[in-house]
């Protein structure tokens, strides 16, 4: 993974990651330190992030965070605005999630119209007074399960919707549970707004659920704050924080590293996708996705239907279709109104009418648009597709150098360069793959042309790589200088074709052929 | 499903009974409690009126900690109810997220009888056919009443 070095980026952004400059707080952490936690007093300090340059113009600034800082810092401000109000920690907490960690509005606000926002918060009346408590009350039938026993145990917050603990308790643990909420469970009364919070939940719920609330409650901290985002890897434990907006989405795409090693979007959480930014994505993909079925549109038994454009495939010999999609009857030699038609059922004789023109028309248009999307589509797909088989041929190659270890007496440290040939290929298929949606949408400028050229080179420096892998085993160690020669090669086209599109779109030298906002 | 659960069904059952909505029956079967058959006649003065609709309501294990859930067997041309084979809704009451424990089944009944007199286009399932209720009513009614021809005779 040496060549992703180049691409981390240890400084901080402008905002440290509780919105105050001047925080000092210490961090008891028991995890490994994230990649730039050296990082964080200067980090803190600085407020100077635009005179810092970054070394590539595709790099972003970010940090990772572990859960345990995430909570320190959360628990921290809460203590700072707990004082301010003089309202108890779990009470402050409450306000602050409502109005989503922003602590300056929650202050003003409450100054300001102190009833209003505990009200709207769902703490009612003085939080502070009588601790949340079980009862037994007499003569009391639960809503929910509609037992009447006297002597159960029953649970209503300050609105007094009273159910039995029982109920109160599977409530909780499904909200929790199964649908993930923490910070705005609602009171179970029918249209009771009343958040439950923290003390009458620990009065509830067990040691497991609990875990899981205050997990769910830094999650939504994460959440909350727009220059915080947790990495989408499966199981990963981290969250990274970036000071790009979603408005700078048109001139950045801001990839960021986690300490996983998984590199994704810190705009839309998608896999790194540079070149291409985040609206061009969705689109791409929103199209890739319709036209799944994209074998079958060039296949001669399909056709567009001429009045919604969905595919339809002929089966039979009647020439009277209907579109599944709208309904639309029509002719499937002449693409005419099927109406039109009379009752020339099996042949058309109408193929000169006017509407069938116009369809004929467009049906070649669609075609010649298709045609140039499956230009780009494919040359998309083959390079995942090739990703994919680049890291099984790797894997086996692997393999083969394990037991070739043994035989020949090479040492674990001389097999490596495999390993970044491999992480080089996958990195740059990664980036070619994403050149073709760019390329899709990219209308012709002067700008282009570096584009393709660029484009050209790094798709030949990748495919010669790739076929190093191919080679005799046997053959591999003999080639390493070579091998070590073309990954740099291929680490440095990549940098030169983002560095190229990354200031072009920072300066808003690209023209699309689609509006991306 | 819990006997808890179970106690409340039937105890909603006997509420839905003394108080069934207009034009609704209950095809109630206590071997299978948690699928309730619903016969619906469609609301007089409404694009529905005069077909005769089948929906089934299906309660979860977890009842009444999640919402029941409807679905038409009846095809209908209705901006809140899916397009599909499944004819499920999903608004208001139905909504995880909007439902609570204690409500009731016969809200439900409520809401979907409600909708059939008044369809919420800000809150469809069926977008297209929301748009065209807001903007051709005309066209949404004729569209309503041929399915209702069709469908729901
Ligand atoms: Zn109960
Ligand atoms: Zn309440
Ligand atoms: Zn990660
Ligand atoms: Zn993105
Ligand atoms: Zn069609
Ligand atoms: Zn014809």
């Amino acid at each position: 993974m040496d060549s992703d070095d180049d691409f981390n980026s240890s400084q901080m952004s402008d905002e440290d990651i509780m919105g105050d400059q001047d925080s000092d707080v210490s961090v008891e952490d028991g995890l490994p330190p994230a990649q730039s936690m050296d990082q964080d007093d200067v980090g803190f300090e600085s407020q100077d992030k635009d005179i810092m340059p970054s070394k590539h113009a595709f790099d972003v600034d970010f940090t990772v965070y572990s859960p345990q800082q995430i909570q320190a810092y959360q628990d921290k401000q809460i203590e700072d605005v707990s004082s301010i109000l003089g309202q108890p920690p779990e009470a402050t907490a409450i306000l602050l999630r409502h109005l989503r960690w922003n602590k300056e509005r929650l202050i003003d606000q409450y100054m300001e119209k102190t009833e209003d926002i505990l009200e709207s918060a769902g703490l009612g009346e003085t939080a502070q007074t009588h601790p949340p408590r079980l009862e037994k009350v007499a003569g009391f039938v639960c809503d929910i399960c509609c037992e009447d026993d006297a002597n159960q145990d029953t649970f209503a917050m300050k609105c007094e919707h009273r159910f039995c603990v029982d109920c109160y308790k599977q409530y909780l643990s499904t909200k929790i549970k199964d649908e993930g909420e923490a910070a705005r469970i609602r009171c179970p009364g029918d249209g009771c707004n009343r958040v439950v919070d923290s003390k009458s939940l620990d009065l509830l719920v067990g040691e497991d659920i609990k875990d899981r609330y205050q997990v769910l409650l830094t999650r939504t901290y994460v959440d909350d704050k727009e220059n915080l985002r947790w990495c989408p890897a499966p199981n990963c434990i981290y969250a990274l924080q970036c000071g790009v907006k979603d408005k700078d989405l048109l001139q950045i795409v801001p990839t960021v590293h986690c300490e996983c090693g998984h590199d994704f979007c810190f705009g839309c959480s998608l896999n790194d996708h540079q070149p291409a930014p985040c609206a061009l994505v969705k689109k791409w993909l929103k199209k890739c996705e319709d036209d799944s079925e994209t074998a079958n549109w060039i296949s001669a038994n399909t056709k567009e239907c001429p009045k919604c454009n969905s595919t339809i495939e002929k089966n039979g010999g009647c020439n009277h279709m209907t579109c599944r999609k709208c309904r639309n009857e029509f002719c499937w030699m002449c693409m005419g109104v099927w109406s039109e038609h009379g009752t020339s059922w099996y042949n058309c004789n109408r193929f000169e009418e006017k509407s069938g023109t116009e369809a004929r028309d467009a049906q070649a248009k669609s075609r010649q648009s298709l045609e140039r999307y499956l230009h780009y589509y494919n040359r998309y797909a083959n390079h995942e597709q090739s990703a994919k088989l680049d890291k099984d041929i790797y894997l086996k190659t692997e393999k083969k150098m394990t037991a070739l270890q043994t035989t020949t007496g090479m040492s674990w440290i001389e097999v490596q360069f495999l390993d970044a040939a491999s992480q080089a290929l996958q990195q740059c298929r990664q980036t070619l793959k994403w050149t073709y949606a760019f390329a899709y949408y990219l209308a012709r400028n002067n700008a282009t042309e570096i584009f393709e050229d660029n484009q050209k080179d790094l798709e030949m420096a990748v495919e010669n790589l790739s076929e190093m892998f191919e080679k005799p085993i046997d053959q591999l160690q003999g080639l390493k200088v070579e091998m070590l020669d073309k990954t740099a090669y291929c680490t440095k086209r990549r940098i030169i074709l983002l560095d190229d599109t990354a200031e072009n779109l920072k300066s808003g030298n690209w023209e699309f052929n689609v509006s991306l906002s | 499903m819990s006997t808890g659960a179970k106690k409340r069904i039937m105890k909603e059952y006997g509420e839905c009974m003394a108080d069934t909505p207009p034009g609704m029956k209950i095809n109630f079967d206590e071997q299978n409690m948690t699928e309730w058959e619903v016969l619906m006649d469609g609301p007089d003065g409404s694009s529905y009126a005069g077909g005769h609709f089948k929906l089934k309501i299906t309660f979860p294990n977890e009842y009444p900690f999640k919402p029941p859930v409807v679905s038409f067997k009846t095809k209908i041309y209705h901006p809140n109810v899916s397009n599909d084979d499944k004819g499920s809704m999903c608004l208001g009451l139905l909504r995880p997220d909007e439902w609570k424990p204690p409500n009731k089944v016969v809200a439900v009944l409520r809401l979907i009888h409600n909708l059939l007199v008044e369809p919420n286009p800000d809150d469809s399932i069926e977008p297209s056919i929301a748009n065209e209720y807001k903007e051709n009513r005309k066209e949404f009614d004729k569209n309503a009443k041929d399915w209702v021809k069709r469908y729901a005779k």
